[in-house]
């Protein structure tokens, strides 16, 4: 499994999940978990995905998410997971 | 599995505490390129260091964009060119040329330094150790990417004073050749007692001739988290205080050692070490001496300002060294003036002096490092220097270096301007008295009685 996290960071408006959402399903990545919290008026959202059937390279999901960020006004980052559970667990 | 929280929070280390991995540095073993024909010699440098490194910058890049940390810099280390260049380089100048061709070969595959221009002299110098150490001046001022170190003296050896009153005169020869650019030179110029094999950290990279082919070697950085970590425990006692440094060495160092074992194997190069290191850049928030300030001090350099650094020191090895599965190089906190804005302002509020830095390096693991003295100190004042810090670290069975730069033409109470991670530095006082009829003496100082364990 290729475990990536998806964070999404910013001023809080309508459908960031829906649209964050639809591209995945049409790139054939699968929601594995969803968070998400509002801190003082801000957006926080944090997605642990599977992109095993996606076809796209990783570099290329990055910036389609990035790009969409832009166009919605909030921050999109992709990751891969290990960073995370390097720092995390033991 | 992951958390919000968890996820936020390495964020937030990355985005807003300067969290990256300072460098990624590959060792080349230059022992097989060895020919009597200098041309010959040059060609065959150029060739095994650009196999070896034409993907390094690009695996960097493309390690640093899928788990999302920057990777500061990509860095090369060669076997010390005194022990590569010897059956050809008959004059200086020969040596000169290899330097080039180091400097050529780093710039088409886009590391930004290149060290290893070296030469291992603990106990005595070879007539090669000898060439290449006179070629410094000019190999410096004509190239822009490499780096020099000579290894002066060790805990086995002693120190070899007859090179450590060359290099008093080689510093001052390196300003005086870079003057033009506030000598910047011996910026790239670092002397050391105890040099490790394995150091990814520049100038004083170098692959020593213990290591294998190929190494990767990976340096963390972190002083920004782990300041921000100690702003949530003021006041709180000693015990607290080192728990969290301990804890957040460990988070800083675990990334450190992901890096590194992923680089290794995308380039097929196997994992060397982890270097445990604090190091700061001139950047807001990325400061030694800011954590020196968040522990309790005033400026760095105030009284506690050694007791502080040790319990940094420490702490950060207590930390890192389980988080990562082979720790080496230099490992600790690094507390170069120019590089730290902390520092830059001790200075410049008096807090902080040349003398005060040696009391430290004591138990931090470098040295003087990056401090700017004024241009007309003599070559033998810059020797004292050099023997009394490497005696620290004779002593102590510790690292110790000294990478200080006589600012030609300019004096106490003005700044001189790096750039870059080097950044700038207020030009300190140096104690003017005479240390020449010491200095001049010639030979070596013997091996400190605990060396000898066997």
């Amino acid at each position: 499994m290729k475990k990536t996290i998806i964070t999404v960071v910013g001023k809080d408006t309508v459908g960031i999940i829906a649209k964050v959402c639809v591209y995945l399903a049409e790139n054939n990545i699968n929601i594995l978990d969803i968070s998400q919290t509002i801190v003082q008026g801000y957006f926080n959202m944090m997605m642990i995905v599977d992109r095993t059937e996606s076809t796209k390279h990783f570099k290329e999901t990055a910036e389609d998410l990035a790009k969409l960020g832009e166009e919605i006004g909030v921050i999109i980052r992709c990751q891969r997971e290990d960073i995370f559970n390097s720092m995390h667990r033991i | 599995m992951l958390n919000i929280y968890e996820v936020a929070e390495t964020n937030k280390m990355i985005e807003k505490e300067n969290l990256d991995v300072r460098t990624i540095t590959l060792g080349i073993s230059l022992l097989d390129c060895i020919d009597s024909d200098l041309d010959k010699l040059n060609e065959k440098i150029y060739n095994k260091i650009y196999e070896a490194a034409k993907n390094l910058v690009s695996t960097g890049e493309d390690i640093a964009r899928e788990f999302g940390i920057p990777i500061v810099n990509k860095r090369i280390s060669v076997t010390p060119i005194a022990l590569i260049g010897g059956a050809a380089c008959k004059t200086s100048s020969d040596f000169v040329t290899i330097a080039k061709t180091l400097d050529n070969v780093a710039k088409k595959v886009g590391v930004n330094f290149i060290g290893g221009y070296s030469a291992l002299v603990s106990k005595g110098m070879t007539k090669a150790d000898e060439l290449l150490i006179r070629s410094i001046p000019e190999a410096l001022a004509n190239t822009e990417r490499v780096c020099s170190s000579i290894n002066l003296g060790s805990t086995k050896t002693g120190i070899n004073m007859d090179a450590v009153r060359l290099m008093g005169d080689i510093v001052k020869e390196t300003a005086e050749y870079t003057k033009e650019s506030d000598s910047l030179g011996c910026a790239k110029l670092v002397v050391f007692c105890n040099a490790p094999d394995d150091n990814p950290f520049m100038a004083g990279a170098f692959h020593g001739v213990t290591e294998a082919d190929y190494i990767i070697n990976v340096g963390v950085s972190g002083p920004g988290v782990v300041k921000t970590a100690l702003e949530k425990v003021k006041g709180e006692s000693f015990e607290v205080m080192c728990e969290t440094i301990k804890k957040t060495a460990f988070k800083v160092t675990r990334v450190g050692q992901l890096v590194a074992k992923e680089a290794s194997r995308r380039m097929g190069v196997p994992f060397g070490i982890v270097d445990l290191s604090l190091a700061p850049t001139p950047a807001v928030g990325d400061s030694v001496a800011d954590i020196l300030c968040e522990m309790g001090l005033e400026y760095a350099g105030a009284p506690g300002t050694t007791a502080a650094l040790a319990i940094l020191n420490d702490q950060v090895k207590k930390g890192g060294v389980m988080a990562s599965s082979y720790v080496g190089g230099l490992s600790g906190a690094f507390i170069p003036v120019s590089e730290d804005q902390g520092m830059i302002d001790a200075v410049v509020a008096g807090a902080l002096t040349l003398e005060k830095l040696e009391a430290m390096t004591c138990v931090c693991s470098v040295g003087l490092d990056m401090i700017a003295i004024p241009g007309d100190t003599k070559a033998t004042t810059i020797s004292g220097i050099i023997a009394d810090e490497l005696a620290i670290g004779m002593i102590n069975q510790k690292t110790t270096a000294v990478r200080i730069i006589p600012v030609i033409g300019k004096g106490v109470g003005e700044t001189v301007e790096f750039g870059g991670l080097l950044g700038y530095a207020p030009i300190m006082p140096v104690n003017q008295f005479s240390c020449d009829a010491f200095v001049n003496r010639g030979g070596r100082i013997p091996a400190p009685i605990h060396s000898f364990k066997n």
